[in-house]
């Protein structure tokens, strides 16, 4: 990690001042992923291998196909490690948390949603490590408590290990919400505000677009952006490089600024999953630390309360972004005239 | 001895002077009664219950349209009012068969006058109880993806099961016995006066004609359906705490949670039939049939069952608050001394310790005194849900703040109506089928003349 780029944090600020030069919102996806470290990241996560068809599972009864032309017949399995040591809860920037904000607007969660929270541990957790902010999303679990009390199937394992919600089918009884040991599942209470041309759009099921109301919905690890070599939404907002996507199959990972060996990261590093106790074996792994590798020079509230949802706007408003809208940049501009 | 062993020690009609014919004229005269006439008290009272759920209904069709947003409840506190009253009347649910399959498999000859009307009430509430998880969908339009797709995995299907299968067994169990009152209700009633009434009966006697072959046939019959329908009785409750049971919450991640619930049933659900039998003693004047001995006897086994919930309440809370882990503090915090002590209080004391002490205490086990006993209880376990479900949702799971839920109009609309619903339905079968076994009651009086 180079200190320079630690330094030059990227503000984005929506509804607030004009993103800075380096800011990833203003870099089209070509430019963005050749941003990211050599172009590694790109050549390792760049191979997909079948991987829409493998949004299938057991739960559906679907078979999964993996036609792949000759090409690798392994399978994704995605995983996260998010690195402690480089998460400030963006209180350092004077922004409200990077992740939780580039996820609102990259995946049109409906407003009130946060499917990745930035908490502050008010006490030791794990034992012995300092206070600290904690970013959590959906950990999808591989023994995931919602998965096994889905009355009709309508949450699963994806192939590639992700849980997926199938809002399509989803009944709204709410049992996973109670059921989730990480509060990490949200339920459209009324009809979700979104733009109308996500409204409109086909449903798809690992993007959840568009939010239909009544079904439960929640982080579905951007793998439609994982695996044409993008990094989910997340992760590109944090500006300390802290989140890290990778596959454990390829055993590797990225962060978009350098690559790991995400096996030997997690062992030396005594990353640690959340509530492992549990035994809900959960695929988000966490570094310890207290931000400790990021400067420091003040404190300040928590800023929660910040968050912006730019859907009701953006559905009032009949302005259609150009392209597919998790890979485009441009819901920071739009975000841009907000006040 | 004391009056009520006396003066109540015989079945059915009393009376030393009148011959065991006359007795048995007048018992039918009486059970009959409300079939043959109808008060304008009675059509008052359904037409305003009737209006009540009526207006449950309206508020449903609300939330049907602007979806769940209209409660209060949020993604903290996903379920609230809906899912207490669920387990609340599925509680009620119990009693009607614990009383009559639990007594009839013991020969315990008293519940003659009292398991009718518990049946009906069985049937009643666990209509309003299923009704009440559809109310809670998101999705009610997608109800049947539970046949569709259901996975055996799912607490729910077996809710779903349970469910269906104590309703069917509790219908089947309520009917056998009512052939040959339906047959003497056939009988008796004028074909000309009653004619829709004659042809119901008619079919519903299925050929009754009390010879021999028949009657053994349904004594068979009710011997098989008693056994089960308990069994079935058993898992149902058990199955419900399995949906709060089958989760990693502080609170509901229990191992007794199956026998809680399932004594909690019989509990609040005594408590309800020995309501319904002050009612229709007053409704339909049988306080000939129904006496303070019957009171009494449910009373005591509502003690009992009272005296097993306790135990079973602080074996629940004195595991946990002993060790004391995190999460279980922040629960036991918030139900003992916090945002929910109000709620938990009232029924410890309101809904526990009073209706206890009133029903064994000398001179309050009288029938008054035992209503009001039963009124708490059913009250006090309506609020004992509550604190079930609600504070170990608004335990934080991960560090963030304490959500609260307050319900909406439309969700004490809906309340309320399940209860009208009850009420309502109670009253239609009281109204049209004869309340109490006729021929059950003639059996024992028989038996009791010689």
């Amino acid at each position: 990690m180079d200190a320079a780029a630690l330094e030059r944090p990227r503000k984005v600020i929506p509804g607030g001042r004009e993103p800075t030069p380096i800011d990833p919102a203003e870099v089209t996806r070509r430019a963005f992923l050749r941003r990211i470290v050599g172009g590694a990241a790109v050549a390792s996560l760049g191979v997909v291998g079948g991987s829409t068809a493998a949004i299938a599972d057991e739960g559906h009864g679907e078979e999964d196909e993996h036609d792949t032309g000759g090409q690798s017949q392994r399978v994704r399995r995605w995983a996260m490690v998010i690195d402690l040591r480089r998460c400030d809860g963006c209180v350092e920037i004077e922004a409200p948390p990077q992740c939780t904000q580039f996820c609102n607007w990259g995946r049109f969660v409906p407003e009130g949603q946060e499917w990745v929270v930035v908490v502050q541990q008010p006490h030791d957790d794990p034992v012995g490590a300092p206070p600290h902010t904690m970013p959590i999303p959906c950990f999808h679990c591989e023994n995931a408590p919602c998965v096994n009390v889905c009355p009709v199937g309508a949450t699963f394992h994806s192939v590639e290990g992700t849980v997926l919600i199938d809002q399509e089918r989803c009944i709204g009884c709410r049992l996973c919400i109670a059921a989730c040991p990480y509060s990490r599942r949200f339920f459209n209470w009324g009809e979700p505000a979104q733009p109308d041309w996500v409204k409109e759009s086909a449903y798809n099921v690992r993007t959840q677009t568009p939010a239909l109301r009544g079904t439960v919905m929640k982080c579905d690890f951007c793998t439609d952006l994982l695996e044409v070599g993008g990094l989910p939404m997340c992760a590109r907002g944090c500006p300390w490089g802290a989140l890290y996507f990778g596959d454990l199959e390829e055993d590797v990972a990225t962060n978009g600024r350098e690559v790991v060996k995400l096996s030997a990261f997690i062992h030396e590093t005594g990353a640690f999953r959340y509530k492992e106790e549990l035994g809900t074996e959960p695929r988000v792994w966490y570094v310890p630390g207290s931000g400790e590798q990021v400067p420091r020079t003040h404190h300040r509230e928590f800023m929660r309360e910040h968050l912006e949802w730019p859907w009701r706007e953006w559905a009032s408003d009949d302005r259609v972004p150009e392209g597919s809208p998790p890979m485009e940049g441009d819901h920071v501009e739009a975000g841009g005239g907000h006040d | 001895m004391t009056e009520v062993d006396v003066a109540e020690q015989e079945p059915g009609i009393r009376g030393g002077s009148l011959s065991l014919t006359e007795r048995t004229d007048r018992m039918h005269a009486t059970i009959l009664a409300p079939l043959r006439r109808t008060g304008p008290g009675y059509v008052a009272m359904m037409v305003a219950l009737f209006a009540v759920f009526v207006w449950g209904v309206y508020a449903w069709t609300v939330q049907i349209r602007h979806g769940l947003a209209v409660t209060g409840l949020s993604d903290p506190i996903p379920w609230g009012f809906y899912i207490t009253n669920f387990v609340f009347w599925i509680g009620v649910s119990h009693a009607g068969t614990f009383i009559s399959a639990v007594l009839r498999v013991s020969s315990v000859g008293w519940r003659t006058p009292v398991v009718r009307m518990a049946e009906f009430m069985t049937i009643a509430a666990l209509l309003m109880g299923a009704w009440m998880p559809i109310v809670d969908l998101g999705r009610p339009d997608r109800l049947l993806n539970v046949l569709n797709y259901g996975r055996f995995q799912s607490a729910i299907v077996w809710d779903l099961l349970a469910i269906t299968t104590y309703l069917t067994g509790s219908l089947i169990y309520l009917y056998l016995p009512l052939i040959p009152d339906v047959a003497l209700a056939r009988d008796e009633l004028d074909p000309h006066r009653h004619r829709l009434r004659h042809r119901l009966y008619s079919i519903l006697a299925v050929g009754w004609h009390g010879n021999e072959e028949q009657w053994r046939r349904l004594a068979r019959g009710i011997r098989i359906m008693c056994v089960l329908i308990i069994g079935v009785m058993v898992s149902v409750h058990t199955v419900v705490s399995w949906i709060f049971g089958m989760t990693l919450r502080a609170g509901w991640h229990s191992t007794i949670f199956g026998p809680y619930f399932v004594v909690g049933a019989i509990w609040s659900g005594l408590a309800a039939v020995l309501v319904g039998m002050a009612v229709f003693r007053r409704a339909f004047h049988m306080k000939e049939v129904i006496t303070k001995r019957h009171f009494v006897r449910v009373a005591n086994l509502l003690l009992v069952a009272g005296l097993v919930y306790m135990y079973l309440t602080f074996n629940e809370y004195l595991t946990i608050a002993y060790k004391l882990e995190p999460q279980d503090r922040s629960l036991l915090d918030a139900i003992f001394s916090g945002e929910f002590a109000p709620l938990f209080w009232t029924y410890f004391l309101g809904g526990m310790v009073v209706p206890m002490l009133l029903l064994a205490l000398p001179w309050t086990r009288n029938v008054p005194g035992i209503v009001t006993a039963s009124i708490l209880v059913n009250v006090g376990m309506w609020i004992k849900r509550f604190v079930i479900t609600v504070p170990s949702l608004a335990v934080p799971q991960i560090p963030v703040q304490w959500a609260s839920y307050a319900p909406t109009w439309i969700e004490v609309s809906i309340i309320a109506a399940t209860f009208a619903g009850f009420a309502l339905l109670v009253g239609l079968m009281a109204k049209v089928m004869p309340l109490v076994p006729m021929w059950e009651l003639e059996e024992q009086m028989r038996v009791g003349a010689e």
